[in-house]
């Protein structure tokens, strides 16, 4: 498969054991399940006929992807990078709390983040009934929901902490020495960051620029929920045509589409990337970041709070809230509000009142929504970690390699859910028996954000380090034990989170993979909120909160972990 | 080199680990397995299956593939090696469709004959009814008695100006809600007048939104969600559903559904015994006991849907809260496959243009 005589770079058979594992997996689970959806597209597509008319269907998609994916991005950026500056150098009260905060969205289902922002913003939101209320309107002032300004605003609450991660991460560990020189020889601060900043923090930029596009650019259930019937994107009408008019041939087509966008735009990266990097010495984030001193810095870092709070918290805070009320008797006879606190709710999640084989225990629905999530980041680590150290290698693999590896994050889940099922239907892997599969699908989704955390980490580390390591008699071993794994620990632990968040949120091929012996979190939800009732509108709510809450936690003690030995370095 | 060796190394075996440690869990099943597969809304009683297993010495595997045109996809897309040897869940408008890809073999259970005529729809018996609901407008009571409105009686009613901006309806292009309700408009004006009739409810500012659950829970004043909109396209078994999942008992229903003549949508759902299934004679065991009445009565409690076998009785809370439509809307099957995709695509230009 991957042996090419001529090609003689140095050190490059090691590079390859290290692609190894991940281009096997790909290979494996994603290229040839995906090759079977388009196999399969093209048979139906030659014995019926492709009319010239589907071309017509593919410009308009397109266009509208690419346009608010671009401007999802912008925005998200301009969201984004400040609250990365301020959480890589400031020490406040609740620091590690909002942390955690912006990860939550990534775990929510999109039906109860929509349900939330219409809670917020809608109709009968609390903004606009406080509006009403203070300025004796007749007519909600906001109407934001079913609007482009929606899909970009959802879009932002999910993306931000890409951001935060990625180039807030990278920012961390500048040392804050060049800004200070650099201020006090006159610079502007946005020359700071335009001269200094900027280009030592470019790699994690672009990085976190093309998996904020990427994910704007394939997304799916944001714009359905949010956006309404009058915006499609490539991904939604791909499960329009696959699903629900049966048309695999342009379901297919659509794809292909989405696909060879998705190909030349990592081929775009992985050039501009090629840049070299200055390397400089990595500082102890816990080092770097320091108290708030002055009174600007002291408004910029509450406004920034502040923002935060109502960005990620008004939202969600709202369904927290209603999983513990009762307002059953407001219906039946209005004007006459009897809400009260409740804990029914939560005490039914754990009844199978209707004796269904299909209830799911809340605790099932936990631990499995867990195990998937961990052998997830299982996965996604160890073969994100060979190939973002085979990627700092410079060698020709990489053109190859570096697109290729960002591509199931570009890919539509629907035709890689059809594969799925395509290709893995006999023992020992098969869909109906082999429940390793939907951590695998999970995985392959959270490769990319693995990668791309942990290959800017992994060049920025001086080579001198490990040269000086090894001068001194380190094994080769001792040196990654030693020089690399410090240091890149906070990168792994970042990725690590990512993947975390990626399989708890579920992902679209999984549909087509779940079990009803095993059960997760968002399935649960999903089944309460297909039926119509009081009880089953709560019993979604209450699930979320748990999700939230449990995973909240999860998050927050990982965050906390501190390498034992090694504080500075 | 020996580093990268030993990483390897070490990496690979913590992979095996995980995977050895997951998969092992899993025991074989000793009895014989029957592979159902359903879409996501399917639900039984576990007590009610246990006892078909324990009767017939075998293990029911269901196989829950996302909804109706996903799971039909995917039973249509591995029909050269089936995943499965019943398929329950096709409705009447995916019906042509399912018969043309050939995916079933023809089997005449005896319990057909508790089956009223008006529910077959295939002569060959390749599918047989098991469950059908009306796809109706649901009302919120309260809101018509507080500000004084009429009931609309029919279509026409609704473009009257005193309900302007007051329904909310699916969109038929990612809802089986949306789409059972464009054809019930196609059945009462005529693939020719529909569309002067949703021009008319555009412009009496109908809501649209994508799907079932933000139409309900989001739109729809009469739910918990308590939305704008007094008006949704949901089933006529949604009023006793609000019953019966009240957090606080409630008496009477918040909720009930317009029945008028060609108002409601009947969907029928069908199941078959999947072709080349090596299980044929308890994959006929399995269909004959979808139709049994044990079966048919669990299933309204359970699916909000309604018995096609004539002896079942309705559960009390469904006798009580739940109306079906006397004249309820249809159109032919052949006519649905062949000008689904024309009727979605008119329907966007019209309404969401």
């Amino acid at each position: 498969m991957i042996k090419s005589p001529s090609w003689k770079a140095k050190g490059s058979w090691k590079s390859l054991l290290l692609w190894l594992a991940p281009i096997l997996f790909l290979t494996f689970f994603y290229f040839q399940p995906l090759l079977a959806t388009f196999k399969m597209a093209w048979q139906v597509g030659s014995n019926q006929g492709l009319t010239t008319s589907v071309f017509n269907k593919i410009w308009a998609p397109l266009s509208f992807t690419i346009w608010q994916a671009v401007l999802s991005t912008i925005i998200t950026f301009l969201v984004g990078l400040p609250m990365a500056y301020v959480f890589a150098r400031f020490r406040f009260a609740g620091k590690a709390f909002l942390k955690v905060l912006v990860t939550i969205p990534f775990i929510m289902p999109t039906v109860v983040v929509a349900a939330g922002f219409n809670a917020f913003l809608g109709p009968k939101g609390w903004v606009n009934s406080l509006l009403i209320s203070v300025f004796d309107l007749g007519q909600p002032p906001i109407q934001i929901l079913n609007t482009l300004a929606a899909i970009l605003l959802a879009h932002v609450f999910y993306n931000t902490s890409v951001v935060i991660r990625v180039v807030g991460g990278a920012w961390a560990k500048l040392d804050p020495k060049m800004e200070q020189a650099a201020r006090s020889l006159g610079a502007s601060p946005w020359k700071v960051f335009q001269r200094i900043n900027f280009p030592l923090l470019r790699p994690s930029i672009l990085a976190a620029i093309l998996l904020v596009f990427l994910f704007d650019f394939t997304s799916f259930a944001v714009i359905l929920l949010m956006g309404g019937p009058q915006f499609a994107t490539l991904e939604v009408e791909i499960y329009i045509q696959a699903l629900h008019l049966l048309n695999l041939p342009t379901a297919g087509l659509l794809s292909a589409v989405q696909l060879v966008f998705t190909l030349l735009l990592t081929a775009g990266y992985s050039l501009i990337n090629r840049r070299r990097v200055v390397r400089l010495t990595p500082r102890d984030p816990d080092e770097v970041e320091k108290p708030i001193q002055t009174a600007g810095q002291k408004m910029m870092v509450v406004g920034l709070v502040f923002s935060m709070l109502v960005l990620f918290v008004l939202p969600l805070i709202s369904l927290v809230f209603r999983s513990f009320l009762r307002l059953d008797a407001v219906r039946g006879e209005r004007g006459m509000v009897q809400s009260g606190v409740t804990l029914a709710y939560y005490q039914e999640l754990f009844i199978n009142r209707r004796q269904s084989l299909f209830y799911v225990p809340p605790i099932d629905a936990l631990k499995n929504s867990l195990v998937f999530a961990l052998i997830t980041v299982v996965i996604a680590l160890v073969l994100g970690l060979l190939a973002a150290i085979a990627l700092s290698r410079k060698t020709n693999w990489n053109r190859l390699m570096d697109p290729i590896l960002m591509l199931p994050l570009g890919t539509s889940a629907v035709t890689l859910g059809l594969g799925f099922i395509l290709v893995f239907n006999r023992p020992p892997i098969d869909v109906r028996s082999f429940p390793l599969l939907i951590p695998i699908a999970h995985a392959l989704v959270a490769l990319p954000f693995v990668v791309r955390t942990l290959q800017p980490a992994i060049v920025s580390i001086p080579e001198t380090y490990r040269q000086s390591a090894a001068v001194l008699g380190a094994s080769p071993w001792r040196v990654w034990w030693l020089i690399d794994y410090p240091i890149l620990f906070r990168a792994i632990l970042a990725s690590g989170i990512f993947a975390f968040t990626v399989s708890l949120g579920e992902f679209g091929a999984t549909t087509f993979l779940s079990r009803p012996d095993l059960p997760t979190i968002p399935i649960a939800i999903y089944r309460y909120l297909s039926q119509p009732g009081a009880l089953n509108y709560g019993q979604a709510l209450a699930m979320s909160t748990i999700l939230m809450v449990i995973c909240g936690l999860s998050i927050y003690i990982v965050e906390k972990l501190r390498l034992p030995d090694v504080n500075d370095f | 080199m020996r580093f990268t060796m030993k990483l390897i190394l070490v990496l690979s075996i913590i992979v095996i680990l995980t995977t050895a440690c997951t998969s092992q869990q899993k025991e074989e099943p000793q009895n014989a397995v029957l592979n159902v597969m359903t879409h996501d809304s399917f639900a039984v009683s576990e007590d009610v299956v246990r006892q078909f297993e324990e009767e017939n010495q075998i293990t029911v595997n269901f196989l829950q593939s996302g909804d109706t045109g996903a799971a039909l996809n995917r039973a249509i897309l591995t029909k050269a090696a089936p995943q499965a040897d019943v398929f329950y869940g096709v409705d009447n408008t995916f019906l042509s469709r399912a018969l043309e890809e050939d995916i079933f073999e023809a089997y005449a259970s005896p319990r057909l004959d508790q089956i009223p005529e008006k529910f077959k729809a295939d002569p060959q018996n390749r599918v047989l009814p098991v469950d059908f609901s009306d796809v109706c407008i649901n009302y919120d009571k309260s809101y018509f008695q507080e500000n004084n409105l009429p009931i609309p009686q029919s279509f026409n009613d609704l473009l009257d100006r005193a309900y302007q901006g007051l329904l909310v309806v699916e969109n038929p292009a990612t809802s089986s809600p949306g789409l059972a309700f464009l054809m019930a408009t196609i059945a009462e004006f005529g693939t020719e007048g529909y569309l002067d009739f949703w021009q008319g409810l555009k412009e009496n500012g109908v809501v649209v939104v994508n799907d079932w659950e933000t139409a309900y829970y989001t739109n729809f004043s009469g739910s918990s969600g308590q939305g704008q909109q007094p008006m949704v396209v949901s089933y006529s078994s949604s009023p006793p559903a609000e019953v019966i999942f009240a957090e606080t008992k409630l008496d009477e229903a918040p909720t009930a559904s317009l029945v008028g003549e060609n108002m409601c949508f009947r969907q029928i759902e069908f199941v078959g015994i999947l072709k080349g299934t090596q299980n044929r004679a308890t994959a006929e065991k399995f269909v004959d006991f979808m139709l049994s009445q044990s079966f048919q009565e669990d299933m309204p409690m359970q699916m909000f849907v309604f018995p096609v076998n004539q002896n079942a009785s309705l559960p009390e809370a469904f006798a009580t809260y739940a109306q079906i439509a006397d004249k309820p809307a249809s159109l032919d099957s052949n006519l649905i496959s062949a000008e689904r995709e024309n009727w979605v695509e008119a329907w966007t230009e019209t309404v969401l243009r």
